[in-house]
């Protein structure tokens, strides 16, 4: 399978601090990657860099070297704006804009100059029907977002998402402020979503990244311990420290 | 005892909207509400006294529209700005200009309107008089201009910043991000800032006394002397007597009702935007 | 190449906005260091020792705002000694002792209905309530500025009772204590930051307003003593301006008023920022 993302020796600090050691990842392409690990073992951190959404941090210095489809995502003339486009992101509380479910799907095409009515009619359903949320929401395109339940809201989310055509989706926890009905939902959507796009999603549920994940990489303490497949990772962790973890020996 | 003095704020109001309604009734019954209200003349020392009010209304909704058209944009923008891109020592330093831009007395802003503004008008635009509803409608701007800031600027700082992420994590830019996501959320509140400002402007009386001429004409053109409604009651007030004085009161009550209704729409907004 | 065109689009659009704004920001901040110094400029030569301490006199055409100080100070004085317990005790009321809805609701209601009525209709209903009793005299204008001021302090005093920890009160209702006990030993100690927040706001307000003292409290410029004086009328410095400037013709005493309340502004609101940071302060503790 191809590489969509290599990352190589990569390194991060928040001004003094180190959150980010000499990570070295290849994410495969319309697979889901599960990146797992301990709060602020700086998972959340490496997801954020690979879109550069760290770059609104003040005193963020990264070294090293990350490529997206063999481009520098941090070479000079990167226009920020197209990457993000390409590699969409997916909150870990659901945040709509306090907009119509319609506006809020609309939102990202009408930012990249789409103005017909019809493309946009047609983009808004598609971006819903996969994020299977159409069936639910097509007779309340007018609505504001911000009445619908958090599932429903976060769905939305995908879907406003999708509706800029990215080809990775980053996902920060996306099920942890949900219920385990939205959460399951979430998750069948997600495996559904790895046909057309590429998922990097981080968990703090070891049993998420079990049921969903083709891959899964281990953080701890800022460094990248162990990557590979998931069903080798549970099953035969290299790593001693790895093995503490999915044993439940601490975290 | 607590009661009777969380009562007295009622009974203010009370006692104001009983008193304006017993002394401006009685004038305009007199005089006769059609006349009163859309009369075009008002000559109250006349032989025969004519007292329509047509052309304060008209003042002093041209003056506030005027002041809004001229005051929102640039307020509003100093607040985006301010709110969203400007580092936290210029913020801080500007609320505090801000700040003292809302404390100066508005006879100070009559005064250097009197001195800068009406001369410079008289000059830039040939006019045999500066007075005018122009200058009045610059001096209102600048007094409202304080109250849209700083409310629009703590609506714009209560966006979450998630709806934020979410747009630039879309690939929109950080200007089309607080432009068409967090403009958009905070906008009961920036409504609420202009409707104060129209609030503010309609009631300013010793600023524009001092820089609109007070010759009660009808606002036909920006460079004629007018009189605003609440200039109409303070500039006759010292000398009135009878049915010319009862008139002043019933001035006072048309604009009593304006500023009602705009705090009705103010109240209306406010609540919208906490919930 | 339609990408391109539209990323230039995207560009401009942004490039138009910040001009605009960074244009909104520099006409303010010209405003204020215009208004400032040219008030200052004109002021400030004006200011003289003479000025200050005398009464205007027609016989030696002297200028001199010492009653107009004077009266400031008085108005100030009175109106704030009025207003404070009343407010504060409807703030009190409010937060401590309303139970009815309803009743809270149409408090708050005319509370935010006074804040918006415009000075020159308070100076007509002042006339009317207290000069056509009393005659035209500071504490008729004092007591318009009451009425003016009480939702400013209701306002402040509430602000800060909202961040006395409801726990404090369980604590001394705990002890036994009775209602007022409690409001007296607890609460009202914690909104005192409140008390002077809402006291400088206030003040602020009385010295620079007008328009509602011209027919209340006149335009007098004698000596007034304390407290017979308050039956007299008596201009305060913003309505002495006002006549200066507007019949009188007397440009620069109004300019050495103006510089005058240009100062006391800038101290009011530094006293504001100073109080507000400290109360922030304690909040945050």
């Amino acid at each position: 399978m191809r590489n969509i993302i290599t990352v190589k020796d990569m390194c991060l600090w928040y001004g003094e601090h180190q959150a980010l050691k000499n990570v070295n990842i290849e994410i495969p392409e319309k697979s889901i990657t599960a990146f797992i690990g301990p709060s602020g073992c700086g998972k959340s951190t490496f997801l954020k860099s690979l879109n550069r959404m760290n770059d609104l941090i003040p005193g963020v210095k990264i070294t090293g070297e990350l490529r997206y489809e063999g481009a520098d995502i941090y070479a000079k003339g990167v226009d920020v704006n197209n990457l993000r486009k390409e590699i969409g992101m997916v909150f870990q509380k659901p945040n709509p804009f306090p907009m119509s479910v319609y506006d809020n799907v609309a939102y990202g095409p009408r930012t990249h100059g789409i103005s017909n009515k019809l493309q946009l009619d047609e983009i808004v359903e598609k971006a819903l029907r996969d994020a299977a949320i159409w069936d639910e929401l097509k007779d309340r395109l007018k609505k504001n977002a911000l009445g619908l339940s958090g599932g429903q809201q976060q769905r939305l989310c995908i879907a406003r998402a999708l509706a800029v055509q990215p080809r990775i989706l980053l996902m920060d926890e996306p099920t942890s402020a949900l219920d385990p009905i939205s959460t399951s939902r979430i998750e069948e959507l997600v495996m559904e979503l790895k046909e057309e796009y590429t998922i990097v999603m981080v968990t703090h549920n070891m049993q998420q990244a079990v049921r969903v994940s083709d891959y899964t990489a281990f953080f701890l303490l800022g460094e990248l311990v162990e990557f590979g497949k998931t069903d080798d990772i549970f099953s035969q962790p290299k790593d001693k420290r790895t093995e503490d973890y999915i044993t439940g020996r601490f975290g | 005892m607590f009661l009777m003095m969380g009562l007295i704020a009622v009974g203010c109001v009370l006692l104001i909207t009983v008193y304006l309604l017993i002394s401006g009734v009685p004038a305009i019954c007199e005089i006769g509400p059609i006349n009163f209200l859309f009369g075009t003349k008002w000559a109250s020392t006349a032989a025969e006294p004519k007292y329509g009010i047509l052309p304060f209304v008209l003042t002093s909704i041209y003056g506030t529209a005027g002041a809004i058209l001229l005051g929102v944009p640039i307020g509003f923008m100093s607040a985006v700005y301010l709110s969203k891109l400007a580092s936290p020592r210029l913020k801080s330093v500007m609320q505090s200009a801000v700040s003292l831009l809302a404390g100066i007395p508005s006879v100070v802003y009559g005064l250097v309107g009197m001195l800068v503004l009406v001369p410079g008008i008289r000059k830039l635009f040939n006019v045999p008089d500066g007075a005018s509803l122009f200058a009045a409608i610059i001096v209102l701007a600048i007094m409202i201009l304080p109250s849209i800031i700083k409310m629009s600027v703590t609506a714009l700082d209560a966006v979450p910043k998630e709806y934020e992420d979410a747009s630039l994590a879309l690939g929109a830019r950080p200007i089309e991000t607080y432009f068409r996501v967090s403009v958009p959320a905070a906008k009961s509140g920036i409504a609420a800032a202009v409707v104060l400002g129209v609030g503010r402007a309609i009631g300013e009386a010793m600023a524009v006394m001092m820089v609109a001429g007070n010759v009660p004409n009808m606002p036909d053109s920006l460079f004629q002397s007018v009189r605003f409604l609440t200039t109409a009651v303070s500039s006759e007030m010292a000398y009135s007597s009878g049915l010319q004085r009862q008139a002043l009161f019933s001035i006072a009550l048309v604009l009593f009702v304006f500023i009602m209704l705009i705090n009705a729409v103010l109240n209306f907004l406010l609540k919208r935007e906490k919930e | 190449m339609p990408h391109q065109s539209l990323s230039r689009k995207r560009k401009n659009y942004e490039a138009l906005m910040k001009v605009l704004m960074l244009l909104s920001v520099g006409i303010t901040a010209a405003l204020v260091l215009f208004l400032l110094i040219y008030v200052l400029v004109k002021g400030v030569p004006n200011i003289t020792w003479e000025l200050l301490s005398t009464s205007p006199s027609y016989l030696t055409e002297r200028i001199g705002i010492l009653p107009d100080i004077l009266n400031t100070l008085y108005i100030l004085l009175l109106s704030l000694l009025i207003v404070l317990p009343l407010g504060v005790g409807a703030a009190i009321y409010l937060s401590e002792y309303a139970s009815n809805k309803k009743l809270l609701a149409l408090i708050e209601y005319a509370a935010e209905t006074l804040s918006g009525i415009p000075s020159i209709i308070y100076g007509l209903v002042g006339m009317l309530l207290f000069s056509n009793s009393m005659g035209t005299c500071l504490m008729a204008g004092a007591l318009t500025l009451v009425i003016m001021n009480l939702p400013t302090i209701m306002r402040a005093t509430q602000e800060s009772l909202k961040t006395v920890p409801q726990s404090y009160r369980e604590g001394a209702f705990g002890l036994g204590a009775g209602k007022w006990r409690v409001v007296r030993t607890v609460v009202l100690p914690g909104c005192v930051d409140g008390v002077i927040t809402g006291c400088i706001l206030a003040a602020g307000r009385i010295l620079g307003e007008s328009a509602a003292l011209l027919f209340t409290a006149g335009f007098a410029h004698t000596v007034l003593s304390f407290p017979l004086g308050m039956k007299s009328p008596g201009a305060t410095l913003t309505v002495a301006l006002y006549v200066y400037a507007k019949e009188q013709g007397e440009f620069g005493v109004a300019f050495a008023i103006a510089a005058i309340l240009m100062f006391m502004t800038i101290l009011i609101n530094f006293a504001a920022t100073i109080v507000q940071n400290r109360f922030e302060k304690r909040k945050s503790l």
